[in-house]
């Protein structure tokens, strides 16, 4: 599904995604690259011409921290979304996801960020 | 391949102030007016020869501007160029090469900062990145934190050699009169520190400390008459793949891959010649990770490798022998203090931390999260 929209700005386009639950990223139309963070030309061949995608939100855990604040700790982490991009995000729940799980996004329109929690796989 | 660059240049004079906590009320310029002055008398030339100025901080985003003004300096060639704490690694460069095309004669690299008594908290000039501040990272340890957990996962990296790393640099500061930290430090006790970021805790973590330092740089032909021995830049090298820790290609092999390949190269030597190395530990990975990238040991044995009092004083390979950014001091960005202490060493002055008759110091500096990396090779009159 692509996304249509007249906003002009990158940002505004990803943060209108996460308004409507999506996370959505770039797909470079000449090299095929996905690209992430949102931006106005392709880091891989410097093409302009850019889609839109929504990303499925299935990926895995390449690197997590947790932040020891004083009233609550919580997961910091860089997710390798399966579309082949990577993005920072949080994680749920802190302390218990390792480097190489599973995980699916979880996108909380209040306070616009994404949270990947872990993707049971059906058997 | 050979560079006209090779030993063209020559440090000549190096001065630090404040590090630790400035006087009240003191600002990053008084800091860097102290620095200037001890440069200069240690090279026993006048502040008014400087005629190329490079400067970087976190304080002034003209910094060769405010340090031209505040020294009295008016510069034909003028500098402000920020790769974070590489900056000043990647300054030798620019020094050297403006020398070399006659654009100046005497350089001037200056940085200070009072971070620690202007609250304590990391000063950093830089434009968020609203994909990675939206979910409050503390920037730059949870950036750190997250190479050093992806580091245990690839190769079994432990904590315990992690904190090897902190103790190390904690044994050589308590040689060095001037660093901030001389109270022991075990394994045990950084394994027991208050955790920030899994799994670095406060004791993986550089000091937060004022300081300023200046280095003079002249041709080496002039530097060959001055008071000081001669401590020639052999080659110097600068890469960057990355800005932001989400957009880094590899959170386990880092530029210095790069930058440390280019320096050598100049400067003709392998990796096996060096004789000390002078590295920026901004955290306990950071050392394991450049040992890695520099060639010292193979990609994942890092965490052996810095283990067992390797490079501890006494051990085969001296790593950060004034204590570096854990224990010296680290006033927000680091790499000019790398340069000033490898010169030290190569002069012979560094007193109870002096390694018997080095040649070749490698001096390895790190900007913002593992991002730009910068290298140099520096060395003696034998080495021309």
């Amino acid at each position: 599904m692509t996304l249509e929209s007249e906003i002009k700005s990158p940002s505004e386009i990803y943060l209108s995604g996460i308004s409507a639950g999506h996370v959505t990223y770039q797909h470079c139309d000449r090299c095929a690259h996905s690209i992430f963070y949102p931006r106005t030309i392709c880091p891989n061949c410097g093409a302009t011409e850019l889609s839109w995608l929504v990303s499925a939100g299935r990926g895995v855990v390449y690197a997590s921290t947790v932040i020891r604040k004083r009233d609550a700790p919580y997961s910091v982490a860089l997710i390798d979304l399966d579309e082949g991009f990577r993005m920072m995000a949080r994680l749920a729940p802190v302390t218990q996801m390792l480097i190489g799980a599973r995980v699916r996004a979880e996108v909380d329109k209040a306070s616009m960020q994404v949270t990947f929690v872990e993707d049971v796989v059906e058997a | 391949m050979s560079s006209s660059l090779r030993g063209a240049t020559s440090i000549i004079g190096i001065g630090e102030a404040g590090i630790g906590r400035a006087a009240p009320g003191m600002t990053p310029l008084d800091l860097m007016g102290q620095a200037a002055a001890a440069a200069s008398l240690d090279a026993g030339i006048s502040l008014s020869e400087v005629d190329g100025l490079f400067s970087a901080t976190s304080h002034y985003a003209m910094s060769s501007m405010e340090a031209a003004e505040y020294l009295g300096i008016r510069p034909r060639y003028s500098d402000s160029s920020n790769l974070g704490g590489a900056s000043f690694v990647s300054h030798l460069l620019h020094a050297a090469m403006a020398i070399e095309a006659g654009l100046c004669t005497t350089a001037l690299i200056i940085y200070g900062s009072t971070q620690l008594s202007d609250g304590g908290k990391l000063v950093t000039a830089s434009a968020p990145n609203n994909y990675e501040v939206a979910y409050k990272p503390r920037y730059p340890v949870s950036m750190y934190a997250m190479a050093a957990a992806r580091h245990m996962h690839e190769f079994g990296t432990q904590r315990e050699q992690l904190a090897a790393v902190a103790v190390a640099a904690r044994q050589w500061a308590i040689l060095t009169p001037d660093a901030f930290r001389h109270d022991p430090l075990s394994v045990q006790d950084v394994l027991a520190s208050r955790m920030i970021s899994d799994p670095l805790t406060i004791a993986d973590c550089c000091l937060v400390t004022d300081g300023a330092a200046a280095v003079l740089l002249t041709s080496t032909a002039r530097a060959r008459d001055m008071r000081q021995p001669l401590v020639p830049v052999l080659g110097v090298g600068e890469a960057h793949w990355h800005r932001n820790i989400s957009q880094a290609p590899s959170l386990t092999t880092t530029a210095a891959v790069d930058s440390g390949f280019r320096a050598m190269q100049m400067a003709g030597i392998s990796v096996g010649q060096v004789d000390v190395v002078e590295l920026y530990d901004a955290f306990t990975i950071n050392t394991i990770l450049f040992l890695e990238d520099l060639g010292f040991c193979r990609k994942g044995e890092g965490g052996a490798f810095v283990e067992n009092g390797r490079i501890a004083p006494g051990g085969q390979l001296p790593v950060n022998t004034n204590g570096g950014g854990l224990s010296y001091c680290h006033p927000g960005m680091y790499g000019l203090f790398l340069i000033i202490e490898a010169a030290r060493q190569l002069r012979r002055q560094a007193g109870n931390r002096q390694q018997q008759s080095p040649n070749i110091a490698l001096v390895h500096a790190n900007g913002a999260v593992l991002s730009a990396q910068a290298t140099a090779v520096l060395g003696t009159a034998a080495t021309l």
